[in-house]
């Protein structure tokens, strides 16, 4: 599949096709025994990009990020960093730290001795180690902290030695599984924020390793969405968003609603696809390289979804008769469960952008409603 | 308050007499003045005076002590490795059978220990000439064969409750796996040390059979020396000396509980 899109070149390496990668993963495969953690893959990760390995349990996200720390040897493939091959190196002579699920700190020592570790195992002096130290407690505002043990400590706050300890080497590559996976909803979003604004202070290329959606959009640069020990598509998180190349991608992130259809009309700038179950046309006023009669999903997020009591005036394209099957009120917005004529059921948001008022009559349960959207916001996914 | 159940109460009393009235009237005994042990003749301390004259029982406490310490720390040491082995070395060939063999001697009866290991030194001594004679060197070998099992349980088990990313953790920040051992394992691994160390300490002073089977001449340990004093009947000093051993057990005991408490404390004190 073709679409007509520029690519974009600038501040970001990742879209410079003559950027050295910073990380480049080479076929990389791992078994165990019979089991294949990961198929095969290839990756190119640039110089400060805050990378996500994003993907459902056993998708072999935590696998690859291992791979990378050094405590998995691949089963094939070559992992380089900064032009170096790492795929044999211990993970103590790598120049990558990684911050665990766990946090993993050392329960017998206070919170300046498990942050001082890794610089004392490098030999650094004993004056240099104190001041790094205490510089890096300062930026993740632990410094109140430094002589308390771990079990002192909240598990935000050791979620903020944790990154302190694996930030204090410097290392060129900071790996983080499931940074955010341990803190409540609150502290997750105010954590997300201070994750990326250390990153952009420090310059160090992140990769994280996630399962949540919501976190690998709002904190990357680019995201790999991988599936059964494979990459099915790298992208920006609105790459990934607006536009995903499979079925799996789409509704792995977010929801979205989707239209078995097959192509009637192909042309450059233009799509017309019919769905054979509801009796109708969808459009796209955009170009895709596909033959006539060929078929295909056409796909549309809720949130790009009209809902209007009555028909709008004009062609009537991508409108649909339907009834509202369901309300939920989420504050923010509202979520609509739609039922179409062939019984499919559509997910819509509409955001509420005014407080509902007295006599004012708002939608409910079973009223006949129109549903429409832009020819621009459909997605087409391959068979 | 809430009522408690009256059968639950006596269960309880029943179960605590069960345990503890024996002991109880050892204590008492050992407070009698009368020759005959099973006789009340008035109040009296003179069988601890009598039992520090005593040289044969003096002698033997102290023996067992040192095998027991020697043996608690050589098994703490073979222990931690092969706790060690079991639970860290990874998937080798074998690992099954080496697990099932090294917790073999915690069913093994001792009577087969004790003669398997009476012709093991007997046939080495034909051998290489060493151990030369039964004696001290053989019981402490033998306690250490079975205590180091339970340590070996005891430091596989700690190691299991572990958090696994630590010593991973360590390795990542450029810690070399010795060192790692050293910084990380073997620091957290010191409860179960201890309490390995306690077990066998108390394992080796309580043997009786196994010693019995590798001791030689002059080398009689305090349950070997008690066994054979009972067999000609019971004298009130074994009442004192046995009331000594319970304290010194109830004050170590405490000690333990002590120790714990305190770091439970530390662990949940926010």
């Amino acid at each position: 599949m073709t679409e007509f899109k520029k690519p974009i070149v600038g501040d970001r390496p990742a879209f410079d096709s003559e950027a050295e990668p910073f990380i480049d993963i080479q076929g990389v495969g791992k078994k165990f025994g019979v089991f294949t953690a990961i198929d095969d893959i290839s990756l190119k990760i640039y110089k400060g990009e805050l990378f996500s390995l994003l993907g459902g349990s056993g998708c072999g996200k935590t696998t690859l990020l291992r791979i990378l720390a050094g405590f998995e040897k691949p089963s094939k493939g070559r992992v380089i960093i900064d032009g170096i091959d790492v795929t044999d190196m211990p993970p103590y002579e790598r120049p990558v730290n990684m911050m665990f699920q766990s946090y993993a700190l050392f329960p017998h020592m206070t919170v300046e001795k498990n942050v001082a570790y890794g610089l004392r195992r490098d030999g650094v002096s004993k004056a240099e180690t104190r001041e790094r130290v205490a510089d890096m407690l300062a930026l993740v505002e632990m410094s109140d902290f430094a002589k308390r043990k771990p079990n002192q400590l909240s598990g935000g706050q050791k979620q903020r030695v944790a990154l302190a300890r694996s930030l204090v080497k410097r290392p060129k590559v900071l790996l983080l599984d499931e940074p955010l996976g341990a803190l409540d909803k609150r502290l997750r979003e105010h954590t997300q924020f201070e994750l990326m604004n250390i990153q952009d202070k420090l310059g160090i290329t992140f990769i994280v390793v996630t399962h949540d959606q919501e976190e690998a959009m709002t904190l990357s640069s680019r995201i790999a969405v991988m599936d059964k020990g494979n990459v099915i598509q790298v992208g920006t998180p609105s790459d990934i968003y607006e536009s995903p190349e499979t079925k799996f991608t789409a509704e792995f992130i977010g929801s979205i609603n989707m239209f078995d259809c097959q192509v009637k009309e192909s042309g450059r700038d233009h799509l017309v696809a019919h769905c054979g179950s509801l009796g109708q046309d969808f459009h796209l006023d955009w170009g895709v390289a596909v033959k006539e009669a060929r078929q295909l999903w056409l796909a549309v997020r809720p949130e790009k979804i009209q809902i209007t009591r009555q028909a709008k005036a004009g062609q009537g394209i991508n409108e649909l008769p339907a009834f509202i099957h369901d309300i939920a009120y989420m504050g923010t917005h509202t979520i609509y469960r739609i039922r179409l004529a062939n019984g499919q059921i559509l997910q819509a948001t509409t955001p509420n952008l005014r407080r509902s008022s007295e006599g004012e009559r708002n939608l409910t349960w079973e009223d006949a409603v129109f549903v429409s959207w832009d020819p621009s916001s459909m997605v087409v996914l391959m068979k | 308050m809430k009522k408690r159940s009256t059968f639950l109460l006596s269960v309880l009393v029943f179960g605590f007499a069960f345990l503890y009235v024996p002991i109880l009237s050892l204590i008492f005994y050992s407070f009698n003045s009368s020759r005959l042990a099973t006789i009340w003749g008035g109040f009296s301390v003179k069988w601890y005076g009598e039992l520090f004259e005593n040289d044969l029982i003096i002698d033997a406490a102290l023996l067992s002590f040192r095998i027991a310490a020697v043996s608690a720390t050589f098994s703490v040491i073979l222990g931690v490795l092969a706790g060690l082995a079991l639970s860290r070395f990874g998937r080798f060939r074998g690992r099954l059978a080496f697990t099932g063999m090294i917790t073999a001697p915690l069913v093994m009866p001792e009577v087969i220990t004790g003669l398997s290991l009476l012709l093991l030194f007997v046939s080495m001594e034909d051998l290489v000439g060493w151990p030369n004679g039964r004696g001290v060197t053989t019981i402490t070998i033998a306690h250490i064969t079975f205590s180091m099992a339970y340590v070996a349980v005891i430091v596989q088990s700690a190691l299991s409750g572990m958090e696994e990313n630590l010593e991973e953790a360590a390795m990542d920040l450029g810690g070399k796996p010795l060192r790692v051992l050293w910084d990380i394992t073997l620091p957290l691994l010191t409860p179960a040390m201890l309490a390995g160390w306690l077990l066998s300490f108390t394992m080796s002073l309580d043997d009786l059979v196994i010693a019995s089977f590798v001791s030689g001449p002059g080398s009689s340990t305090l349950p070997m020396v008690i066994f054979s004093k009972v067999k000609l009947g019971v004298t009130p000093d074994i009442n004192a000396l046995a009331t000594l051993i319970i304290l010194a057990v109830a004050l170590g005991v405490i000690c333990a509980g002590l120790i714990m408490r305190h770091q439970a404390r530390q662990k949940y004190r926010l």
